[in-house]
């Protein structure tokens, strides 16, 4: 839920606000409206989550109403409305997936990292959620890491351990990128 | 071998630069297209070729393109559908992984054709590399001028970006895919009218599939004649099938339509049978969205012909013995697997999906997804099936998008070919969250085909 007591202060930076101009050149005059997502994108990967005041910030570079910056964070799946761990883990917990594994990955990573779903590790490095099919169905289990979205293909217990152990030797956002 | 005619360069090492695109022949269709072609003559083209859209409804594609209107003073837009979210399809991220160029020259020749001035590729937001791709792969065409003002020297002014997702499979829905892109929740349009008419901010937009787009490419090089003549009646052309779950060699694979299923699942050409010798139990042929066959039915229709892989043959049967082609989400169940979990699986991701606007999608598909589940864990009752069926038929047709649909199918085809396997879930509950039915009958009775020579 929307935690709208939030009251950190949230100021762009300027190589952010320069992005955000790039972005809203791609649409015809008065349709900025349309940077809205693409700009949620690059406020999360900076902040590592979507709170009320980044939205609210967003809100004002585009000349939106707050509510129609809410509603289409709380629409998407994509948009963290609360912290997660610094890696969120993302397994695909849809049937094709499931057919090769997914659902013993998923029970795998809860014990190994302690924690429950949508929970995050004492050290707060991790998170992890199931989410819906990935578009890689051939190659699962899969999952992603944000805010780039690294894939991981054909998961075995054997390569969660490896992933998570170069993880917590890592200090990049995205440190194991699987596609060149 | 079958003919490749998107696939063709994919393993040679650099094919995903321009340089290399070039080399192998690529952009030829833009010259051809800008130099020796006007707009209408490519929309003939592509409808002589018979490419049906490659997004799932297999709709004409020429057709689509002819009825964009032209009003004077008017913007045109021509929007990629990249938001690949049916589960058991991965073709259109392969491509653009694998060969980016080939979306971007056939957005270059659509866009054309369409007279569109700006286009927008929308990608799923979870494709962040392939964003990353396709923006690179933008810029390298970009700069050998294939973009931006008077490309070629033709006149032709064309601008294209690349708009993220934000995690919504609804997105995929053309209405919902424009809303998206226009930044607002992925909620569908009530049509009419059609973005034919009025699509993103209002003006004609034509909305296509990657692979669709891609495919104007080999049928512009080659003309819509030679196109048409690879595949099988209707269903011309080649397409790409993503191949997964319990098969032996899951991946991409372009097939001329019209291959018999059979040799698509077992020869060594294609998918080389099922995984760890097992036998093949069932199919989703054409994405999580189409209803399930068991093996025989797959193989061949009831009248014993042999399925083919095309728009005519699969949907042989109707809803009652066929399938559909979908967007060729290839999904193999083998024996072990249980059909009502995975029923119970898809009805959840669709009540996850459902945008919320039309009562019988957002609660039919909670109910069916509730009802599945203490099915498979053991509480259902023998009403529960015949409940399935109804809510399945009374969301079905009766809702904005055909997301509904698309939901209802899955369970109704469940139901009426693995009836006894729900059944058994009831009479065995405790057995039933232990282990699976266990009773391979639907099970392929074929031994695998020889390996052709
Ligand atoms: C719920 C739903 C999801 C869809 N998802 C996709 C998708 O991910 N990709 C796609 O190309 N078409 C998808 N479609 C089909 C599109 O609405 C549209 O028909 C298609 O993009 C048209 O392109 P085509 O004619 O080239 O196939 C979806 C349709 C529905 C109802
Ligand atoms: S059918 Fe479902 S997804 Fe489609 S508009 Fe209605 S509620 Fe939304
Ligand atoms: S089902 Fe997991 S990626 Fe498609």
């Amino acid at each position: 839920m929307l935690n709208i007591n939030q009251s950190a202060e949230i100021i762009f930076t300027p190589e952010l606000l320069t992005k955000f101009g790039e972005i809203v050149n791609r649409y015809p005059e008065g349709k900025q409206k349309s940077a809205l997502l693409p700009i949620l994108h690059l406020v999360q990967a900076e902040y590592g989550w979507t709170s009320v005041p980044a939205m609210d910030k967003v809100a004002v570079y585009l000349g939106l109403q707050p509510i129609e910056v809410y509603e289409v964070a709380t629409f998407y799946t994509m948009y963290f409305l609360k912290p997660t761990g610094r890696y969120m883990l993302e397994v695909c917990r849809t049937g094709p997936c499931c057919l090769v594994g997914a659902e013993k990955i998923m029970q795998y990573l809860e014990q190994k990292l302690g924690v429950k779903e949508g929970e995050i590790t004492p050290d707060g490095m991790f998170s992890w959620r199931g989410v819906e099919c990935l578009a890689a169905c051939g190659f699962g289990p899969v999952l992603q890491i944000g805010p780039e979205y690294t894939f991981h293909e054909n998961l075995t217990e054997s390569k969660i351990d490896e992933l998570i152990d170069t993880l917590k030797l890592t200090t990049a956002k995205t440190p194991v990128d699987s596609i060149s | 071998m079958g003919r490749k005619l998107l696939l063709e360069h994919i393993n040679v090492p650099g094919i995903n630069t321009f340089d290399v695109y070039r080399q192998q022949g690529g952009y030829r269709a833009v010259e051809k297209a800008l130099k020796t072609l006007s707009p209408e003559a490519i929309v003939e083209e592509v409808k002589k070729s018979g490419l049906r859209g490659r997004g799932g409804a297999g709709f004409p594609t020429g057709m689509k393109w002819s009825f964009l209107a032209k009003p004077e003073g008017k913007a045109r837009y021509l929007v990629c559908n990249a938001d690949e979210s049916e589960p058991g399809t991965f073709k259109d991220r392969y491509l653009m992984t694998y060969i980016p160029h080939l979306l971007i020259e056939g957005m270059i020749v659509s866009s054309f054709a369409l007279g569109a001035a700006v286009s927008y590729i929308y990608v799923r937001g979870e494709m962040m590399p392939q964003i990353r791709i396709l923006e690179r792969a933008i810029a390298e065409a970009k700069n050998a001028g294939f973009l931006g003002k008077n490309i070629l020297g033709s006149g032709y002014d064309l601008e294209l970006y690349v708009q993220p997702g934000g995690g919504a499979y609804i997105c995929g829905e053309e209405t919902a895919l424009i809303e998206s892109l226009e930044g607002k929740r992925g909620n569908p349009r009530i049509k009419p009218p059609f973005p034919a008419i009025s699509g993103l901010y209002g003006c004609p937009t034509v909305v296509n599939n990657v692979e669709s787009i891609a495919a104007v490419v080999p049928i512009i090089n080659d003309g819509g004649e030679e196109y048409a003549k690879v595949g099988i009646g209707r269903s011309t052309g080649t397409k790409l099938i993503s191949a997964g779950g319990n098969l032996a060699k899951p991946g991409v694979y372009e097939i001329e339509l019209g291959l018999p299923v059979e040799e698509f699942i077992y020869s060594e050409e294609y998918c080389g049978g099922i995984a760890n010798g097992k036998r093949l139990k069932a199919v989703v042929a054409g994405g999580s969205s189409v209803p399930v066959l068991p093996a025989n039915l797959i193989l061949k229709t009831v009248n014993g012909e042999k399925r083919l892989m095309s728009y005519e043959s699969l949907a042989d049967g109707g809803f009652v013995s066929g399938s559909m082609m979908g967007s060729g989400g290839f999904i193999a169940f083998d024996e072990d697997q249980c059909m009502v979990r995975n029923t119970w699986n898809f009805s959840r991701f669709y009540h996850h999906e459902s945008c919320g606007q039309c009562s019988p999608c957002r609660e039919g598909t909670g109910w069916m997804e509730k009802v599945l589940h203490r099915i498979e864990y053991g509480h259902g009752k023998y009403s529960d099936i015949d409940l399935l069926v109804d809510v399945s038929r009374k969301i079905e047709g009766n809702t904005i998008c055909p997301l509904g649909d698309a939901a209802a199918w899955p369970v109704a085809s469940a139901i009426r070919h693995f009836r006894d396997e729900f059944e058994w879930h009831i009479t065995h509950p405790a057995e039933a969250v232990k282990r699976n039915f266990g009773l391979a009958h639907y099970a392929d009775p074929l031994p695998p085909v020889a390996e052709p020579a």
